[in-house]
């Protein structure tokens, strides 16, 4: 018992030991890149380059639609050969860029700026927002946004999201052992952008290396705290992680700021870090390539754009003959794959390939029997059995009853159930079928 | 790149991607399997009759169940060991000596009328057991309240009847329920061991905690509602239990005799038919005990725990509506505005 965590709450077995001892090495970059101009959540980028038009690494590409945005930047260099719609790992169709790579490895703007630490906050969030930073954890929200909390809103505390509570991925992991230097000061900067000198690091206590290095990061450094959590999923999960450490309650509907909080991915501190030191934009990320269905599992170093079939190829292919499941994401919240010409995004923190013998096929599903696990572990709080009834049903309207909204798809109660129900599908059934 | 494509057909399906390996058929095996110390106690004291009758129940809860989905053209689910413990739990709760049609006609109860009519597994409002049981003692109470000495069963099938503990506590006060063990000591070690007259799976409180025990220690059910019910029983029966007046009562000859172990632990623990919210149950349990000790001490049945537990079902859709659980921040967000 101790160590700090949420109620509720699941255990499923972690797989971790596949990718969690492989360095982070260089993805080779992709021959062409498909960059989608949406990566994130909000208005979607309206492309400034052309067909024909020659780009840099680095160079803009698409220009943020609106303040809830992001810019997105050309991931290799080369020259511009269609625009047009692609499918993303989500499943939908997504303007996009294709970037022939034209192996130059030009850079646009790349100045190393040591002295980084003194500028204006203002000038901080500004380097931040035209680095094209979104949460890379998953979530994609633009970072510049969480960065500029209203003033009825005071934020005192920061926190890096270090649990990696998805079973199989260790990108988050392997940047914590292999570059926590970075990742403290991208979590300085943060600091010192929104104002506040409380830091909070938390990671799950499976991963002991990185407690241990993140600690010796930041050691004599007064205003920040490393913290070992239980492993327990989701304890990644913003508001999960917010009781967890600070054991604020963010309120039903709120977002963190409305306890004070924000919460960043360890991920996107080091990009934080890596823009205001360097102004880098966003054009690569730390990729986890795993699972049982795949020869050799790595951590990869991948830019964005570059399609998923290459990375399987880089990681030696897959094991087996036969159906294999590809999945976006983790094995609890990921999306599977349709295709594997779909790009790596911003949000993309694992490839994770599924052998037979560990997806479990869509199976029948029977009635709920009513058993309450999914109650009992439920970290909202909420009664998914009930959700899952009445969305079966086609009664959406009476889900709202039962705090529809406030179910943030994490995958728990499906993963409990008995009955084998597709419990989030139908909340996500529902979702789209009456408005909040 | 093709390659792998055309070599390798795409799994596609939605999040989740991994799930426990729990399901539905293995918690009620489970669950059947629990309850088979029970039904050993009960052949060993009352003989080879207590075991036809429960298996006649279990094969007429199979058959009714299997023709019953056969004849609406569903899906057939009798492997699922649902409709298996339904007969199971109704034969523990039959006294050994009924007539062999009791438990057929009270079987096709529980499973047609009770759980099928109403739309199979999760959708019955009653415990399909307790059902068939109230039905079979309404229609034949004198044959659903013959009880038989508990070890003259070996002896002839006509066996030597004989009143329940709680019979005798009932009509012939607690005197002469001691002096027919001998002592109060005596009395509770055979209550534990099952030594007495009673429905031939509730007699032997061992066995029946050996199973709950196991249930519990797999996480199958939790100790909100036996604790809570078995509880409320306890302190009525102090309370009001007594000749003498108030705070008189023994609360252990209620708690370990008639049908409350296994009705606390067994039925009123039926996923379907109770709360699924952790204070709801624990207010289930509460109903529960006090309309048992409601029936012991002033109805006239001398054993309550079956309509208690029945009648507490009627009450679960209301207390799960009213006690939802407690939603993540949703309090605060109250006193924030």
């Amino acid at each position: 018992m101790g160590l700090p965590t949420f109620e509720g709450g699941i255990h499923p077995p972690e797989h971790k030991e596949l990718a969690e001892h492989s360095p982070i090495s260089e993805a080779k970059p992709p021959v062409r890149a498909t960059i989608p101009l949406s990566q994130h959540i909000g208005a979607p980028c309206e492309p400034v380059v052309e067909i024909g038009q020659e780009v840099k690494k680095g160079e803009l590409i698409g220009n943020p639609g609106g303040f809830v945005s992001a810019p997105v930047h050309a991931s290799v260099s080369g020259r511009v050969i269609a625009i047009g719609e692609f499918p993303v790992p989500n499943g939908r169709m997504v303007t996009s860029v294709v970037i022939e790579n034209d192996k130059k490895e030009e850079w646009t703007t790349l100045r190393d700026n040591p002295d980084y630490m003194n500028l204006s906050a203002e000038d901080l969030r500004e380097k931040i927002k035209e680095a094209g930073i979104v949460g890379l954890g998953g979530a994609t929200f633009p970072a510049h946004v969480k960065l500029s909390p209203p003033k009825e809103k005071p934020v005192d505390a920061v926190i890096i999201n270090g649990a990696e509570c998805e079973p199989y991925l260790t990108a988050d992991h392997r940047l914590m052992v292999e570059r926590p230097d970075d990742v403290a000061e991208g979590l300085r900067i943060i600091m010192k952008v929104l104002g506040v000198n409380r830091g909070y690091i938390g990671i799950e206590s499976n991963k002991p290396d990185a407690v241990e290095k993140m600690k010796a990061a930041v050691a004599g450094d007064g205003n920040i705290e490393v913290h070992a959590l239980e492993v327990k999923y989701p304890q990644g999960a913003e508001k999960m992680l917010i009781k967890s450490i600070l054991d604020r309650d963010v309120p039903a509907g709120g977002l963190p700021m409305d306890v004070g909080v924000v919460v960043h991915n360890v991920g996107t501190a080091l990009a934080i870090y890596e823009a205001c030191r360097y102004g880098k934009p966003i054009i690569e990320r730390v990729v986890t390539v795993t699972g049982r269905g795949i020869k050799e599992p790595k951590n990869l170093m991948v830019r964005i754009g570059t399609p998923i079939s290459q990375l399987i190829e880089e990681c030696s292919g897959f094991r087996d003959e036969g159906p294999v499941k590809v999945i976006v994401g983790g094995p609890m919240m990921g999306f599977a794959q349709y295709s594997l010409d779909v790009p790596v995004t911003k949000g993309t923190s694992g490839i994770l390939v599924m052998s037979r013998d560990e997806y479990v096929p869509a199976e029948k599903f029977g009635p709920c029997i009513r058993c309450g696990r999914c109650i009992d572990i439920c970290p909202m709080g909420l009664m998914p059995s009930m959700l899952s009834i009445f969305s079966e049903k086609g009664r959406y309207e009476d889900c709202k009853e039962y705090n529809l909204f406030d179910c943030f798809e994490c995958g728990s109660c499906t993963f409990v159930c008995p009955s084998k129900r597709p419990i989030v599908q139908f909340v996500r059934l529902a979702k789209s079928m009456v408005k909040p | 790149m093709e390659a792998v494509k055309k070599q390798h057909e795409l799994v596609v399906s939605v999040s989740p991607h991994i799930r426990s390996e729990e399901t539905t058929s293995r918690i009620m095996w489970t669950v059947n399997i629990s309850l088979l110390p029970a039904l050993f106690a009960g052949v060993y004291f009352f003989g080879p009759r207590a075991l036809i009758a429960t298996v006649l129940c279990i094969i007429t809860a199979l058959v009714s169940e299997w023709a019953f989905q056969k004849i609406t053209s569903r899906e057939v689910t009798i492997s699922d060991g649902s409709a298996f413990l339904t007969g199971l739990l109704l034969g523990l709760n039959l006294p050994a000596s009924v007539p062999f049609y009791i438990p057929i006609i009270g079987t096709v109860a529980a499973v047609v009328i009770t759980k099928q009519l109403f739309g199979g597994l999760g959708y019955n409002i009653f415990n399909p057991a307790l059902i068939g049981r109230a039905f079979v003692l309404i229609t034949w109470p004198r044959a659903m309240t013959t009880w038989i000495k508990p070890d003259a069963a070996f002896v002839s099938f006509d066996a030597v009847t004989a009143a329940t503990p709680l019979g005798l506590l009932k009509e012939e006060g607690l005197a002469k329920l001691l002096a027919e063990f001998g002592d109060r000591a005596n009395l509770y070690t055979e209550l534990l061991l099952g030594h007495r007259a009673g429905s031939l799976g509730e007699t032997s409180v061992i066995a029946l905690l050996i199973g709950a025990a196991f249930l519990l220690y797999k996480r199958y059910i939790s100790l909100h509602i036996p604790l809570s019910f078995i509880g409320t029983v306890a302190v009525i029966a102090w309370i009001f239990g007594g000749k003498e007046g108030l705070f008189t009562g023994d609360p252990i000859i209620h708690v370990l005799s008639g049908g409350l172990i296994l009705g606390a632990f067994f039925m009123a623990t039926d996923y379907v038919t109770v709360p699924s919210v952790k204070k709801g149950q624990i207010l289930f349990g509460i109903g529960c005990g006090l309309i048992t000790m409601l029936i012991r001490l002033k109805g006239g049945y001398p054993e309550g725990v079956m309509f208690a537990i029945l009648l507490m079902n009627c009450f679960t859709p209301l207390i799960d509506r009213n006690l939802k659980s407690k939603v993540f921040g949703f309090q605060k967000k109250k006193e924030a505005k």
